[in-house]
């Protein structure tokens, strides 16, 4: 006789327990087949169902009943299969059959540590609030004070500088009769600085304020990768906008290093150095310069905690770029092995890859959304290499994480990036290290008014990432846990995975096109947004009076008008 | 009228200076103030004749004789005058003359009543400072300055508006014919070689006036007509500079004064790198220019300067040259004619007729969005001075 337990099924989760329930319709399923072929997951499968069925036949009521062996799709019950919504299924079903619906009573969390395993996935903090940045507003409008711009037919120069500027005081001109010219030695009267002293003016690059955030070749599919680069080679060489994106830790391919095209890539170090073997073997080869070198502290997902590549997707590609062996699981420590103290290791880093391209290039570090932001930026102000920081706010997404990391560690980004501006402001600095903000640009599709606002705030460029990924390649994520599958291999878009039988979905020159309209939109919306503000002429970096919010405690906080 | 006008603290605006019309007007020999206000009142269609302010350099009248002596300009109550004159003392300046406007009690007074005192009062530097450089001498004057504007900032019984030397300034609230007539500005007491007015006061919040331009630093004046929309960044960006002048920012327009300032006495840059400054060019305009590695450098290390929205500049520097410059996309009017002898630089062309009506119209010259119009000192010559062929 079955013990008690299985019979009342005592120790399984019901379908309550999960996060999507499938609505499966037995009138228009065909049984096909395609659902369950296509599922990521396994979540559902085909099963037999027995039915028992009354009739009658004749024309006085006789019932007579039978059983009937009937095809159903199925939802398993099993934790590890659990239906991520991606609704994979929805699109491939001819006759909208099936359906994943989000269950907001389930117990997902709790039962999924199996193994002691916590629960890890790919994407964002699982948080559909507005964030703090999007339910900013822009309330300065200029009408009758002064005829506002027009948009469609006014210059725009919608631009920022990457890299360190020196302070005005510092700027080793002479004066010629009525004009000014740059001289070697140092004009009387001229501030000391450090900058003079070495002779060294840093280097900067003039690139449009958003730019695609680090996602590493690896991370992303082949396809994917490709169409990101694509797009950003046309929107720079056809559109003229000066887009630039970051590699991510992984290095890019040789063949890429070495091309014109390689002045449209910021090239990221992180603490596996993954990549870098070979970037520094192609430097002498190099026939154009890198934008920036980004080095990565942290990451505002998954703050203080390390990258891993699964083995799986370590293939032949990924190998050769990053310079290791195929199908080894490739693991970044939380923080750099060498690093010892900020004002050690981080100051000798930056100098060793500004050395590496002959101080040409400018070098910053990107550092997780923290409490502590201030102190590495202070730090950095002192530096005179540090070409900018970059910070990843808490909704910034990752490939892969803990849940725990995700969800519930990191700091907002609108705070952090508004403190260290006021920061630089109190000592005159505003202009000399740029920040740029990362982390939830975009999170609810309002990329152009989440970057006007933390321009405002004080940053000088945005990245995005999540955004650019839905927008430009369709990935299904979503603050509702939906997909989040990038740490799998199994992206049911093609985008995180290195299996071609998945990423040959993904068509590199449709997300490139995509890519292309993403920005070319982006930039008629910040047009939008800065003619009515009367600004056009440069970027509205820490224009505070424009800003404001129907929440006193974030007006206060951020220094930026009440509205009701 | 006695006492401060204004009761309680003094609410701390933004005032915009969109609907202000400017005159300006330089000449080699003296001329009295009454030309530019006549000039405005030509322009009265396009100011809501709310106010009047003044700035006089390179004096003559009462002031002739006195030039390197430093003049306190400003308006104060009774009991704040006495605490202005207890101060200097105390300071060690030493009053030489006082310049006081004969008021025609018969014309209409101020819209904010008659004040107890405006005055413009000349002093002899403290012995210890006497043989101090003049750079040192100008931050003492600046300082004295700030310390009279705390003292009466609160209850509105002192207004310092510049100490100077060689300079005057004069600001009221009214219509500026009506108040031109009030102070009789037409007696020869006040004349001058430059001076620039301006025909409004704020009208946006209750008038104030330390938000009414001409605005003045230490010999760098400017007055606008326009709405400097980055006017926050640029105000973080002096005020971080640590020069304890910049302050103030009651108008948007104060800042385009102070920019000047920082560009020509802080930096030493050539007066045509105003322009530069203010506007910059974009990236590939500035391959065409030959100093185009300084500029680079000055475009991104000035960026924050960069002003935006609709504004025409009127100014003046020490050494007696007077400008106006455009924003960078020409939003404002502004003209400028004249003869080598007197040139004014105007919002409209009416007042450019009342002001200099015997010159040759075909010479006039309207500052487009690259142009630079430079009156050289004395009134010598106009130069047109263009950001992109120069």
């Amino acid at each position: 006789m079955d013990p008690a337990t299985r019979l009342d099924a005592n120790h399984e989760l019901s379908l309550r327990e999960f996060p999507y329930i499938i609505r499966w319709r037995d009138d228009r399923c065909t049984r096909c087949g395609r659902c369950t072929a296509v599922c990521p997951v396994n979540a559902i499968e085909p099963a037999p169902h027995v039915h028992r069925r009354v009739f009658s036949e004749g024309g006085l009521p006789n019932p007579k009943a039978e059983r009937e062996i009937v095809h159903v799709v199925k939802q398993v019950t099993d934790i590890d299969r659990y239906c991520t919504g991606c609704g994979t299924c929805t699109l491939v079903c001819p006759n909208e059959a099936i359906e994943p619906e989000l269950n907001p009573q389930n117990k997902f969390l709790t039962y999924k540590n199996k193994g002691g395993v916590p629960f890890r996935r790919g994407g964002r903090r699982n948080d559909p609030t507005a964030s703090t940045v999007d339910q900013l507003k822009f309330t300065r409008i200029s009408m009758l004070t002064d005829p506002a711009l027009d948009a469609g037919r006014h210059e725009f120069r919608i631009r920022t500088l990457l890299g360190r500027n020196l302070p005005p005081e510092a700027l080793p001109l002479k004066r010629r009769g009525d004009r000014l010219v740059v001289g070697k030695t140092r004009e009387r009267g001229q501030a000391e600085s450090g900058h003079i002293a070495h002779g060294f003016i840093p280097p900067v690059r003039e690139i449009y304020p958003i730019r695609i955030g680090s996602m590493s070749i690896g991370a992303l599919s082949p396809h994917m990768w490709e169409g990101l680069a694509m797009g950003v080679a046309y929107l720079n060489e056809i559109e003229g906008m000066p887009v630039v994106m970051c590699t991510g830790e992984g290095g890019m391919p040789p063949r890429l290093l070495k091309s014109r095209f390689a002045k449209y890539f910021i090239l990221q170090i992180a603490s596996g150095y993954f990549g870098w073997d070979e970037i520094v073997h192609a430097i002498p080869e190099m026939t154009e310069d890198p934008a920036a070198i980004e080095i990565k502290y942290g990451q505002g997902a998954k703050p203080g905690d390390g990258g891993l590549l699964m083995a799986y997707k370590v293939l032949k590609l990924i190998a050769q770029i990053r310079g290791v062996p195929e199908f080894v699981d490739l693991a970044s420590p939380p923080t750099h092995q060498t690093k010892y103290s900020i004002e050690e290791a981080v100051a000798k880093m930056i100098q060793s890859m500004s050395m590496a391209w002959g101080f040409r290039v400018p070098v910053y570090p990107k550092i997780s959304g923290t409490k502590t932001a201030m102190a590495v930026l202070n730090n950095l102000a002192r530096n005179p290499y540090a070409g900018a920081l970059c910070i990843d706010g808490e909704d910034g997404g990752t490939g892969a994480a803990y849940n725990v990391s995700m969800d519930k560690m990191g700091h907002p980004i609108a705070s952090n990036i508004r403190d260290c501006y006021l920061d630089l402001v109190a000592q005159g600095k505003q202009n000399e290290l740029p920040l740029i903000a990362a982390g939830g640009m975009g999170k609810t599709g309002n990329l152009a008014a989440n970057a006007a606002a933390m321009i405002m705030l004080g940053a000088s460029a945005v990245d995005m990432g999540k955004h650019i990924m839905q927008a430009a390649a369709w990935c299904f994520g979503d603050e509702y846990n939906r997909c989040n599958l990038c740490n799998t291999g199994r992206c049911p878009r093609g985008i995180t995975t290195q299996d071609p039988k998945l990423y040959r979905r993904l068509d590199p020159d449709k997300v490139a096109e995509r890519v292309v309209e993403v920005f070319k939109s982006a930039d008629v919306e910040l047009r939008k947004i800065f003619a009515p503000l009367g600004r056009s002429t440069e970027l509205p970096i820490g224009m505070s009076d424009a800003l404001g919010v129907a929440d006193p405690a974030i007006a206060k906080r951020l220094n930026i008008s009440y509205v009701c | 009228m006695t006492g401060s006008l204004r009761k309680g603290p003094v609410v701390q605006r933004k005032y915009y200076d969109f609907m202000c019309r400017l005159s300006a007007i330089t000449a080699a020999e003296y001329f009295s103030p009454m030309e530019n206000v006549m000039a405005l009142n030509t322009m009265k269609e396009g100011h809501d004749g709310s106010g009047l302010g003044l700035v006089l350099r390179d004096l003559g009248g009462d002031f002739a004789e006195l030039k390197s002596l430093p003049i306190l300009s400003g308006i104060a109550s009774d009991a704040g005058l006495r605490e202005l004159d207890n101060f200097m003392y105390a300071q060690g300046f030493e009053e030489v003359h006082m310049w006081q406007p004969n008021i025609d009690s018969r014309a209409p007074e101020p819209e904010t009543g008659r004040r107890d005192h405006y005055f413009a009062k000349a002093y002899d530097y403290p012995k210890a400072v006497k043989n101090r450089s003049q750079a040192e001498k100008e931050d003492l004057l600046l300082g004295v300055r700030l310390a009279l504007r705390v003292m009466g900032e609160d209850d509105e019984s002192i207004f310092a508006f510049s100490f100077y030397p060689d300079t005057v300034t004069l600001k009221e609230v009214g219509d500026p014919l009506e108040l031109g007539q009030f102070f009789r500005l037409d007696d020869g007491s006040l004349e001058a070689r430059i001076i620039l007015a301006q025909g409004r006061q704020n009208t946006n919040y209750d008038i104030y006036l330390y938000a009414c331009h001409p605005f003045f630093l230490q010999g760098y004046c400017t007055m606008t007509n326009g709405e400097n929309t980055a006017f926050v960044p640029i105000m973080e960006f002096l005020t971080s500079r640590g020069f304890p002048g910049y302050l103030g920012y009651n108008s948007d327009s104060e800042v385009f004064a102070h920019i000047l300032h920082y560009t020509q006495r802080q930096l030493n840059y050539p007066l045509t790198y105003y322009k530069d400054v203010i506007t910059p060019l974009a990236e590939k305009e500035i391959d065409g220019r030959k100093e185009s590695e300084a500029l680079r450098l000055i475009r991104r290390s000035l960026r924050p300067l960069c002003i935006d929205g609709p504004n025409c500049i009127i100014g003046f520097t020490p050494d007696g040259s007077v400008f106006m410059v455009q924003d960078a996309k020409k939003l404002r009017p502004g003209i400028v004619g004249g003869a080598p002898g007197k040139y004014a630089l105007m919002s409209e062309e009416c007042g450019l007729d009342e002001a200099v009506s015997q010159r040759d119209k075909t010479e006039d010259f309207s500052p487009m969005k690259y142009d630079m119009a430079i009156i050289k000192p004395g009134a010598t010559e106009l130069k047109k001075w263009n950001q992109l062929t120069n």
